[in-house]
């Protein structure tokens, strides 16, 4: 790199786009991208607990076993692009929940082993307390990051708030939304009826909260019940209703995909509520602004460069590997 | 209650120093791998499939250990180092969110294929997987070790006070990104990963090929453990020499810009010429324990070694001592053995190398019962080996984080209490000795397990083979 482009990197933002924003959104989407990938695979998690046949667990791990390591890394990502761009807010943010993230982690930690141990060995103690660690971290590490999520939102200094935790209530149903349409697409006819049954009280669930969530946050935040009537909040808010609406018949019809695509709507709604809620500020616990928070031209600049190259890459690669791994994925496919 | 800086400090010590163990076993197995899996689609010797699937299952392992313990790293940087990520991030964050984009989304989502997708892809696509996860691997450690060489070689950059804080400002960054530490590094840390794997493979095999020939137990599957302990013997001629002369230029340029740190390898505490290499050295006073060559002193050293060592020819060159910085000097002891043993298990790897190629030379590779021995004995000092180099690049680095910036005391969050940090020091202990326990539980039974047996991969011709290894008959 010549001192030139150095210079003209460093002198203002690249193409005069709003950059700081554009990463504001960003970080956003690769938290709910997250939380929608993985999602799935945290709510199989949670639907393994209601399965006791040795065939059916087998097939919910077989479903998410060339997945979750790719979906978790995008959790991964959204650290590094918070890290990267917003510098002083991921400090902030993480060492102020320092004891919430170690409980993220905790789960991960349980979530990611389980499934890779469970099959190591095939007699029933072993794979009985497995199967308990794997529910055990599917269920916990969305709600944890769910809390983190909300109190993110409301600027809470503790670990353990209301709105926190109605989000993480809603973060955690809305997995096992997710996972009963993925199941279905990818375990069919090895797995029991009440799988749809439990994607579809799981939606109503989810829609009932995300209103009980809206109403403790309009309690929370200074600009209250305007910010909620605002009209981006209430677009994402009726556009929910009609997703859970298309969710429910495309997974009794078994329109499997199209199910699986209105879980994906509603993660991405719900992100984009905390997003646009909290926009302008970036950390509203010190209210740090996005403008306050963001690197300086130069680093931005180069990160722009980076992720607009990389991140049709990475999609690619998902592309190549669901492609792969379209369909029903039997239970002794491995190695 | 415990200091949260000294807590942190010990978390991330032992967060990082559980956490190289995985990498280490994937970034040495992957070029392995890649061999293995092109011999197998190129359909040659059925052994490659036994290779492939084998060292797969251990990769995959390793692969998943390494990514749940490796986001602890991460977040670590926000929880317990606040201070040091606000003010370094600008340079610091960029390197780590590149490698997750460009490095780590293409291991772990070739790693489904690799892993689970041989009936479902075509021959190339799987040849590409073996290839991206392999890739993948190698540049996740590019970013990684550009944050790292920055952190000790500091470049490109200013510092600026905002809202009242000093912060680091990105202004040259193919300066910053390219030091000439980061060269070093990643040549030094690559060829260790496959050195130390091609250890542990010979130490493995070497025990089958041990009881099998100079037992008479007859061992199943034993054409495929004679093929792994050649291939690893190969991968061994080869890295081994080249990591301590290698390591050799590495030591020479820390003597050029980490000169406290070089100080600390040798023990130099007064400025001093014509400085001896000492093999081994203890104080005459328990005392002064702490200090290897402290006064009235008992050791052996080539007289002018460390001076010839660190000049590149010249016993006569000066090492500025510890003495003479300002700042403390890092825990000289631990610098000094740690940077001895590594090196001495360095040139201990070359001579099981050669012992090794003399012995296939001869013709009685699978006789000589001493030289199995002694790759048994030798199959984790690889890993052994890293860890005590990165305790010579981390801890002989202190007291600074980032080196001349910024003091690693200073980097801590400024809101963590003692409580909290103990709690999760605490935490970690545990966690990360069940870790431990489990991976080395699981390795231990896939290679108790053996390879899938060949009439088994024969008989099921679309490579429909069950997943569980045939048990071991012993």
């Amino acid at each position: 790199m010549t001192s030139e482009s150095v210079e003209m990197l460093a002198s203002g933002p690249l193409f005069g786009l709003p950059l700081p924003t554009l990463w504001f959104g960003l970080v956003f989407a690769l938290l709910g991208t997250f939380l929608f990938l993985d999602g799935f695979d945290f709510g199989a998690g949670a639907i393994f607990a209601t399965l006791d046949d040795a065939g059916e667990r087998e097939a919910v791990l077989s479903a998410i076993g060339p997945f979750w390591d790719g979906n978790e890394v995008w959790l991964v990502v959204f650290g590094g692009a918070l890290f990267a761009a917003f510098p002083s807010v991921y400090a902030g943010l993480f060492s102020r929940h320092y004891l919430l993230m170690f409980g993220i982690l905790g789960a991960l930690i349980l979530r990611g082993l389980a499934p890779e141990m469970y099959e190591q060995r095939h007699d029933a103690r072993w794979q009985r307390w497995w199967g308990r660690s794997f529910v055990a971290g599917s269920v916990l590490a969305p709600f944890l990051l769910g809390v983190f999520a909300g109190n993110w939102l409301v600027g809470a200094p503790r670990s353990a708030t209301p709105v926190g935790v109605l989000v993480g209530v809603d973060v955690t149903v809305l997995t096992v939304v997710s996972g009963a349409a993925f199941l279905q697409l990818k375990a069919r006819d090895a797995l029991p009826e009440w799988v749809t049954q439990i994607g579809v009280g799981a939606v109503v669930v989810y829609l009932l909260g995300v209103v009980a969530t809206l109403g403790a946050v309009a309690v929370r935040l200074p600009a209250g019940v305007d910010a909620l009537l605002s009209a981006p909040v209430l677009a994402v808010v009726v556009g929910s209703v009609v997703l859970g609406a298309v969710y429910v018949v495309a997974l009794r019809r078994r329109s499997d995909v199209v199910a699986l695509a209105a879980a994906a709507g509603l993660t991405y709604a719900l992100i984009a509520v905390v997003a646009v809620l909290m926009y302008p500020m970036i950390d509203p616990a010190t209210g740090v602004t996005v403008g306050d928070a963001i690197v300086s031209t130069l680093p931005l600049n180069l990160m722009s460069v980076g992720a607009a190259l990389l991140l049709p890459l990475v999609a690619t690669y998902f592309a190549v590997l669901y492609s792969a791994f379209s369909g029903p994925i039997a239970a002794e496919e491995a190695y | 209650m415990i200091d949260p800086v000294l807590a942190s400090r010990l978390q991330f010590a032992l967060t990082t120093i559980v956490h190289i163990i995985f990498p280490v076993m994937s970034m040495g197995l992957a070029p392995f791998l890649i061999y293995f899996t092109w011999k197998d689609i190129r359909g040659g010797d059925p052994v490659y499939e036994q290779l492939r699937r084998f060292w797969t299952k251990i990769f995959a392992v390793s692969f998943v250990v390494g990514t749940v313990t490796g986001i602890v790293l991460e977040f670590e940087f926000g929880t317990n180092f606040a201070a040091f990520s606000t003010t370094a991030g600008e340079l610091f964050g960029g390197p780590l969110a590149i490698e997750g984009m460009m490095a780590f989304m293409l291991e772990a989502t070739f790693l489904g294929i690799f892993v689970f997708g041989r009936e479902r892809v075509s021959d190339r696509l799987y040849m590409v997987s073996s290839l991206a996860v392999g890739v993948g691997t190698w540049l996740s450690a590019v970013w990684i070790l550009i944050a790292n060489s920055w952190m000790q070689m500091p470049r490109g950059y200013e510092l600026v006070t905002e809202n009242g804080q000093e912060v680091v400002r990105l202004v040259d960054p193919v300066a910053a990104y390219l030091t000439p530490r980061f060269g070093y590094m990643y040549v030094h840390m690559q060829n260790a990963a496959v050195e130390s794997v091609a250890l542990f493979m010979a130490g493995v095999s070497a025990y089958y090929v041990y009881r099998h020939h100079v037992w008479g137990y007859k061992t199943a599957n034993i054409a495929f453990w004679q093929k792994t302990l050649k291939i690893s013997l190969v991968a061994l001629l080869i890295t081994a020499p080249l990591q301590v002369l290698q390591g050799d230029l590495y030591a020479r340029h820390v003597y050029e810009t980490q000169p406290q740190k070089f100080a600390a390898m040798e023990a130099v505490w007064d400025t001093e010429s014509y400085v001896p290499e000492y093999l081994f050295a203890i104080p005459t006073d328990l005392s002064q324990l702490t200090d290897p060559r402290a006064k009235e002193l008992f050791g052996i050293g080539i007289p002018g070694g460390a001076s010839w060592l660190a000049s590149g020819g010249d016993a006569t060159a000066e090492i500025r001592g510890l003495n003479t910085f300002e700042t403390e000097a890092p825990p000289v002891a631990v610098v000094f053995w740690s940077f001895r043993a590594m090196v001495g298990m360095g040139f201990w790897f070359i001579l099981l190398a050669f012992w090794g190629g003399y012995r296939w030379y001869t013709g009685d590779l699978f006789e000589d019962g001493l030289l199995h021995k002694a790759l048994m004995g030798s199959s984790l000092l690889g890993f052994v080996a890293v860890e005590l180099g990165w305790v010579v690049t981390e801890v002989g680095r202190q007291p600074w984080v980032i080196q001349g910036v910024l003091k690693t005391s200073d980097g801590v969050s400024p809101g963590l209490t003692g409580n909290e940090a103990l709690l999760t020091l605490v935490g970690f202990v545990g966690v990360y000795a069940a870790i431990l326990t489990l991976y080395t539980y699981v390795v231990a039974r896939i290679l108790r397990g053996g390879p899938p047996d060949r009439e088994t991969l024969d008989a099921v011709d679309d490579r429909d083979a069950p997943t569980a290894g045939v048990p071991g008959d012993d």
